[in-house]
């Protein structure tokens, strides 16, 4: 594990669900009925508690009995405290980016915050390492894969966020500060799989390097 | 023995807390309580409970769960004793919630009820405020109704689990401006400390400093700038907050 960047990243991991195009337009018609009754307005926003963080090369546990599925995600790391800030200066506030492998179980529905599903140990692997901002020349041409014992599974690209960086500091510094040290995962595209007990799992983003993992069975206590 | 974490002269400060709120430092120094600036005294994640006491479940117009519905805040929302929290322009309705807090003192995970309260540092008192305009059906109660800067005093201490003989059986009351606006009793949680432990610890790892905020009874109401809101729960602490407007709050921060 990359040690430069879990001491710069050592704040608050705070998620964004839904912030792929495909994975909310293939929702939206669920979205207009009950329990939701309307689109989401605003960032539809988590947070991966501590005991999630997870590196390079770390053990996941699949728990028994449940399915296991990896987040695909690029991770924003904030290099300086951002509270109100525009759309204009919020890339100011990014020191850089990792992969961020945001592992869940199902989520049949978004009504009711996922702790159960989102918040196990180890649940939230980060690396291999930190790429600094000006390395990236456009964060929103990045391809994003997913590789399951060496197969590919799951692509997409950034290209087809619904809010972009900037426009998603800006509209979650209105009301929490995002401090130095914070992580923002940006999302997880439509496609999420299933892994086993016993597979390797890689995620690879242009130009950020692969994130791999591996999948071992929980015991029982 | 009640454990708080304040800061004087621009140094924090473990420290313990005496009569009338005097503040005694490891150096020996006494300071009365409004010549300190009284931070959270943890700094861990919070898991809050919704919709846990069954009258307040009835005031929303929700059944009781069948399982807890947790959620979870993270340290920026968090504020001290005798601090401000913040009213946003243009709302409608922003309540506060007393709640009896359970702080966590070592790591749990697959812990049975019998024994939880083993794993506990002490309890304290949150205010876990919401501002219901910003409800949205997503992750519900959402990031922006209540994980919002300063927006969740907690304190004024952590009181030791032998201190609080018996945590279910524990009055709550909350004040504006000296008015008694909510008064409800631990007894009426739906799940308890021990339960929600247990619950927890099946999936997680709690760690020091983590919290558990347990829900609040029935008997909410409107904050606004100017008010002096106060949460107690007897026997744990009484948690002074000041509502201030949005203006006044985030020309304080720049400021400071």
């Amino acid at each position: 594990m990359s040690r430069t960047l879990h001491d710069v990243a050592s704040g608050t991991l705070f998620g964004v669900a839904l912030n792929y195009q495909g994975l909310l337009n293939q929702r939206l018609a669920e979205f207009e009925q009950p329990p939701y009754q309307k689109p989401p307005v605003k960032p539809v926003l988590f947070i991966k508690t501590p005991n999630t963080r997870n590196g390079h090369d770390g053990v996941v546990l699949h728990p028994a009995g449940q399915r296991l599925q990896p987040g695909p995600a690029l991770g924003v790391v904030i290099g300086k405290n951002a509270s109100r800030v525009s759309v204009e200066n919020a890339l100011d506030y990014v020191a850089g980016y990792t992969i961020v492998n945001e592992f869940s179980l199902p989520e049949d529905s978004y009504y009711r915050p996922a702790v159960k599903a989102k918040c196990r140990d180890g649940f939230c692997a980060l690396g291999p390492e930190l790429v600094a901002r000006e390395q990236i020349a456009n964060p929103h041409q990045l391809s994003l894969k997913l590789f399951v014992n060496g197969e590919l599974r799951q692509q997409n690209t950034t290209a087809n966020f619904v809010r972009d960086i900037p426009r998603l500091i800006a509209e979650i510094s209105e009301f929490m500060t995002l401090h130095a040290g914070d992580v923002l995962i940006t999302g997880t595209p439509e496609g999420r799989v299933d892994v086993q007990p016993g597979d390797t799992v890689e995620v690879e983003i242009s130009g950020l390097g692969r994130l791999v993992n591996h999948i071992q069975a929980e015991e029982q206590p | 023995m009640k454990h708080a974490r304040i800061r004087f002269e621009g140094q924090v400060h473990q420290a313990h807390v005496e009569d009338f709120n005097a503040v005694r430092l490891a150096d020996g120094r006494l300071l009365a309580e409004d010549q300190v600036e009284w931070l959270p005294p943890a700094t861990g994640n919070m898991f809050a409970l919704g919709l846990n006491y069954a009258d307040h479940a009835a005031e929303l117009a929700f059944a009781p769960p069948t399982e807890p519905l947790a959620f979870v805040k993270s340290p920026g929302t968090y504020t001290g004793h005798n601090q401000v929290t913040w009213r946003p322009d243009n709302i409608v309705y922003m309540h506060y919630e007393c709640e009896l807090v359970a702080v966590i003192g070592k790591p749990a995970r697959n812990v049975k009820r019998e024994d939880a309260l083993e794993y506990l540092a002490g309890y304290t008192v949150c205010n876990d405020y919401a501002i219901r305009d910003y409800l949205e059906n997503y992750y519900r109660p959402n990031l922006r109704v209540k994980n919002r800067d300063a927006t969740t005093p907690v304190g004024p201490w952590i009181v030791d689990v032998a201190d609080v003989p018996d945590p279910s059986n524990l009055t709550l009351r909350t004040w504006i401006n000296g008015e008694l606006r909510q008064e409800g009793s631990t007894r009426d949680m739906i799940f308890d400390i021990p339960y929600l432990i247990e619950y927890l610890s099946s999936f997680m790892t709690l760690q020091p400093g983590d919290m558990i905020a347990t829900g609040t009874p029935e008997g909410l109401a409107d904050v606004v700038p100017g008010d002096e809101v106060v949460v107690e729960v007897e026997g744990v602490g009484r948690l002074v907050n000041r509502i201030v407007s949005e203006a006044d709050f985030f020309a304080a921060a720049k400021e400071a």
